[in-house]
């Protein structure tokens, strides 16, 4: 059970705001889901390792080298408030 | 489908431009229905095939998907294109690069007609979760498409494009193609570069074609895949194969594996289905097998671990910032605010709560708790041993049969709102599509008949980097289907 204080909490970590009414529906659904995942504690994990991702490469690498950019106007564009060619922000000091 | 619209091309039947036409033609008749597409790029299509029609004239040998007209879904980036991925947060977003398949497929001439529709994000499997309206399934409009690349198979189904790309997470392609009476391939993981997809889940994502035939699956296969060192770590060598040609037809003494665990408890009519789709196997001379997948029952929960954690990181860059909506520039918005008043922090809550929908946000938390500290090994360290399981079990599996064959989805398509209400019972949809990627073998749908009026499909799953086995074993079921 996911309580109403610690759904205002993920929601605060996630960077979501939320109303209490969206508070309430979080919490119930991810509690109904947290509740069902509680399943894989039946699996005996002794000496399994975890896998991460299935392919297994590792450190695949390249080169440091620059690289020219051509379309640095559309990324500009993209600025939701663009000031000179730089993207405004509020002041965070 | 391909190789007859590019010997009509090259025999002077049709033009390309023609072509690209009269699908855009097709979409003003139809997609007021359906609505498949999020936007139409006719301009950049009438161009592609312009330069077709050129290279025809002049004599110039074309590419077997030169000219063809496609659907691209729209979590995959077009330079210059409008690339939602169904969110509002998207909704001015501007794509500045090409995605490499799609590099690929302009290098291929191919011709891109537009963006279709998807859950918001390719979370959800019913394109009900776009932030745009749902679209529908073109057999029976009351119905959905499935999804998350619900857009990409009605845009096939409904004849608004020969082809399109989809993406697949946990069975995003697969699942709408069974609903709509297409085919739909999710390669192994590594086959197709990620570059430019919209990320979801990084360890599971995979782009795949879906289209009318499984020789227009291969086609689109050998167009995409291939290694991508520069943009895609992940990304497998290239196989340099054109998996078209190895579509004989020939399957006799292939071993086909039935999951015990799988047929028991289906619904009557998928496993008459089924029953069907097996006894033909029998008469092309494939061997049939039980085989056991004891871990695969955990598959769900672990993809509900795994899946929302590798989404609270992949989209925390979603924050009104860098590119997207910032609150201040959400229209609809009955709130008041006063933007000089917002600090940073409150940007960032203002416009991931406007910008993203419900089930997105769901995820992103639900994954935040699963990694937060506490509840790391309880969850995401659990779910990724259980993952280990799951894999070995598709080992031994696949040291037994060369393929596997399940339903592709447990009921054919169903009413919009049906399963809206109850947070698990969408995401029971995926219980035989999910396990393809949790341990990344590649996975086809092909259709397998009707359940009354609505189209269904079988899933068969091959070994890793076996796509030309599992296209031909797909291939040579569909033309004695």
């Amino acid at each position: 059970m996911i309580s109403i204080e610690q759904t205002k909490h993920i929601a605060g970590l996630s960077r979501i705001g939320a109303t209490e009414k969206d508070i309430d529906k979080f919490s119930h659904d991810l509690s109904v889901i947290l509740d069902w995942m509680k399943q894989l504690e039946e699996v005996n994990l002794k000496g399994v390792e975890p896998t991460a991702h299935i392919s297994g490469v590792k450190n695949v690498l390249r080169e440091d080298k620059v690289k020219e950019f051509l379309n640095e106007k559309e990324i500009i564009k993209l600025f939701p408030e663009e000031k000179d060619g730089y993207d405004k922000v509020k002041s965070i000091l | 489908m391909i190789r007859d619209l590019h010997n009509k091309l090259i025999n002077k039947e049709i033009t390309a431009v023609q072509l690209a036409r009269q699908y855009f033609d097709n979409i003003e008749k139809k997609d007021k229905d359906i609505f498949a597409y999020l936007t139409l790029t006719k301009e950049m299509a009438l161009q592609q095939a312009k330069n077709v029609d050129e290279k025809i004239a002049k004599g110039e040998e074309i590419g077997m998907l030169a000219g063809i007209p496609g659907a691209i879904k729209d979590n995959i980036c077009i330079r210059g294109t409008r690339t939602t991925a169904a969110s509002k947060i998207l909704d001015n977003y501007i794509a500045p690069y090409d995605a490499s398949v799609i590099k690929k497929l302009k290098e291929s001439d191919a011709v891109f007609l537009g963006k279709t529709n998807m859950d918001e994000f390719a979370m959800g499997s019913s394109t009900e979760k776009s932030a745009y309206g749902a679209t529908k399934n073109p057999s029976d409009l009351e119905r959905v498409p499935g999804g998350s690349s619900g857009g990409s198979a009605a845009a096939v189904a409904a004849d608004e494009a020969v082809w399109a790309l989809g993406s697949d997470t946990g069975g995003s392609i697969r699942q709408p193609a069974s609903f709509c009476g297409v085919v739909g391939l999710k390669p192994t993981y590594g086959r197709v570069s990620r570059y430019g997809l919209l990320a979801m889940a990084s360890s599971l994502d995979q782009i795949g074609p879906i289209t009318r035939t499984v020789e227009d699956a291969a086609i689109i296969l050998s167009e995409i895949s291939g290694e991508d060192i520069q943009n895609d770590a992940t990304s497998a060598k290239s196989s340099g194969k054109r998996y078209e040609k190895f579509l004989t037809g020939d399957i006799r003494n292939v071993k086909i594996g039935l999951v015990r665990e799988y047929m028991e408890g289906l619904e009557e009519e998928v496993k008459k289905n089924m029953e069907t789709a097996i006894s033909k196997f029998k008469k092309l001379g494939a061997e049939i097998r039980e085989i056991d997948l004891p871990y695969a029952r955990y598959a769900l929960p672990v993809y509900y671990i795994i899946m929302p954690a590798e989404v609270s990181s992949n989209l925390a860059r979603f924050d009104g910032i860098k590119y997207g909506m910032r609150v201040f520039d959400f229209k609809d918005s009955n709130i008041d605010f006063i933007p000089e008043d917002k600090n940073l922090l409150e940007i960032y809550l203002d416009s991931r709560c406007y910008g993203l929908g419900e089930e997105v946000k769901k995820r992103i938390m639900l994954g935040t708790y699963t990694l937060s500290s506490g509840y790391y090994d309880a969850y995401y360290l659990r779910a990724q041993k259980v993952r280990t399981l799951i894999r070995q079990d598709f080992e031994k599996a696949f040291s037994e049969v060369d393929f596997i064959l399940t339903p592709t989805t447990p009921s054919p398509a169903f009413k919009f709102g049906e399963k809206t209400e109850d947070p698990l019972q969408m995401y029971l949809e995926d219980i035989f599509t999910i396990t393809a990627n949790i341990v990344g073998v590649p996975a086809i749908s092909v259709p397998s008949g009707k359940i009354g009026s609505l189209p269904m499909g079988i899933q068969l799953m091959g070994k890793w980097f076996d796509e030309e086995g599992l296209l031909n074993v797909a291939y040579a079921f569909e033309q004695n289907n």
